[in-house]
């Protein structure tokens, strides 16, 4: 249980970073650590070079704005969970990172290496696809913005090219009349989760405009899904039945020793709907989800 | 070929510490087998069980989540840090000998940095949040309930303890001090 040798570089600008991935095809970025050492101490992976992100400089900043909240690559969970700021623009956030890991695994790992990784049982893939954000990627050869959308393609497989930093990603931040709900089943709080659910709903006159949930741990990826239609515009027990059934015709929950494939899309059912109906609450209560 | 080896600087416990170690070193070796530290225990070696915790600039964090090189410049402190300056035991310390908080004493190491920190930045906690200060940890002995009450009597101890220092301050032979 000891990593294979590798070299290492600790570069002090983002450009050198740049320059030694470039150089060196069988590099690999380390961020918090939180995933990658558990992967070279097992061998599961074995790079050639690491390239240590954690004495780049500006990489630490939260900058929050009010069309979103931009977290840079060594913003570790624990202080984007504890920002105030971020929380108001985009309070799922905040109720997402409360589900990642435990706080001293928090401490460390950050939300954009959290998001690169790709796990699809991870809370933050599923919350940045849900509101439609992005990472910013760079590399030798020039920068780009890669949606969320496009960015998660299989199981732990995402689209940044192993020459590329991710440097921030892209929070949106949440549009007037809409509401936000988190939830998710895990064996113990702090483990990932069997099943999660992240939801946002907009509502116009007591009705549903919109409502979507992303979805974690029961499919390959993280998987949004549109339940506008589902719901037919109200959160009644009916409705939100039937949302829970369109949401698994997009999701394929699969068995493990954790739990069987048929507990999994029971788990997608009610917490479909109770994170829905959360969501509308929060839309439709004064002050919203300040509270 | 030999493999390279990274000049390091650790602050351990207040004291600078220098290593000379391969870049693939984990910092709960370094501790262990470089510094001769052996209070940080390694169980799993993932960052599942928490027996490695040790406080990274005050906030705890997996020793075998980190390479050491990765630590350069960096204040860290093990469980060989928490007792107080003239030796005796820390509130933290205390409380789990007082509430029989361990057995084999495996897992303690990290519990007791954990909670450390964990007071220090909630020093009154709910039942509820004393249980969850130490969710992250596993321990095989104990069942908890006593790591638990290890947790709120720490608190209690140090509450006392800053109580008594102010009255101490506010007795006229204090004040004069
Ligand atoms: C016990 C335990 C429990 C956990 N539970 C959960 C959980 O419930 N939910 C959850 O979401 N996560 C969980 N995690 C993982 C944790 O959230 C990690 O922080 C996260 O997965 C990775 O972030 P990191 O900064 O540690 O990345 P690293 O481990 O440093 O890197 C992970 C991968 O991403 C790449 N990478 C990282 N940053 C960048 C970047 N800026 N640019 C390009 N590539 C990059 C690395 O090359 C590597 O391939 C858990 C971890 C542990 C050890
Ligand atoms: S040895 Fe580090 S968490 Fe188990
Ligand atoms: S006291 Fe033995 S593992 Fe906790």
């Amino acid at each position: 249980m000891k990593p294979a040798p590798f070299a290492y570089r600790r570069p002090a600008t983002l450009p050198e970073a740049l320059e030694l991935l470039a150089a060196e095809p069988d590099a690999k970025v380390l961020a918090g650590g939180q995933s990658l050492v558990p992967l070279l101490s097992m061998r599961l992976a074995a790079p050639g070079l690491l390239v240590d992100l954690n004495s780049l400089p500006d990489l630490g900043e939260i900058n929050v704005a009010p069309d979103g909240v931009r977290v840079g690559a060594l913003v570790r969970h624990a202080d984007l969970l504890a920002s105030a700021e971020a929380r108001r623009v985009q309070p799922l956030l905040a109720m997402a990172l409360a589900h990642v890991a435990h706080a001293t695994i928090r401490n460390r790992g950050t939300t954009v290496g959290s998001i690169v990784h790709a796990d699809a049982s991870a809370e933050m893939p599923a919350v940045l696809s849900l509101l439609g954000g992005s990472v910013t990627a760079e590399s030798a050869s020039g920068s780009r913005t890669i949606p969320a959308g496009e960015l998660f393609v299989g199981p732990l497989e995402s689209s940044l090219r192993p020459d590329e930093v991710a440097t921030s990603a892209f929070f949106p931040a949440l549009p007037p009349d809409t509401g936000v709900g988190f939830d998710e089943v895990a064996r113990r709080h702090g483990d990932y989760a069997l099943c999660g659910v992240a939801a946002q709903v907009r509502v116009v006159d007591g009705a549903v405009a919109a409502a979507s949930a992303g979805y974690l741990s029961v499919a390959d990826v993280p998987t949004v899904v549109d339940l506008t239609e589902a719901l037919g515009g109200a959160v009644t027990d009916a409705s939100l039945a039937a949302a829970g059934e369109a949401a698994l015709e997009h999701l394929d929950p699969a068995a493990d020793i954790h739990a069987t494939a048929a507990y999994r899309a029971q788990l997608v059912r009610v917490l479909t709907a109770r994170v829905l109906r959360a969501a509308y609450a929060d839309a439709t209560t004064e002050g919203g989800s300040e509270a | 070929m030999s493999e390279e080896q990274h000049d390091v600087r650790l602050v351990v416990n207040g004291v600078t510490r220098e290593i000379r170690v391969p870049a693939r070193r984990l910092l709960s070796d370094a501790l262990r087998h470089d510094l001769g530290l052996t209070g940080t225990h390694v169980g799993c070696e993932h960052g599942v069980c928490g027996a490695c915790t040790i406080l990274v600039d005050g906030r705890p964090m997996r020793a075998c989540l980190m390479l050491a090189v990765s630590a350069e410049g960096a204040e860290l402190t093990t469980v060989e840090g928490l007792t107080e300056p003239d030796g005796s035991l820390s509130p933290v310390q205390q409380a789990f000998a007082e509430c029989h908080g361990l057995q084999c004493g495996f897992c303690t190491p990290g519990f007791l940095t954990t909670i450390t920190a964990g007071l220090r930045e909630n020093p009154h906690p709910t039942h509820d949040e004393a249980r969850e200060m130490v969710g992250g940890n596993l321990c095989r002995c104990t069942g908890y309930q006593n790591i638990v009450k290890a947790v709120e009597r720490a608190a209690a101890i140090t509450a006392e303890t800053a109580a008594a220092v102010a009255e101490t301050a506010e007795t006229p032979e204090g004040a004069a001090r």
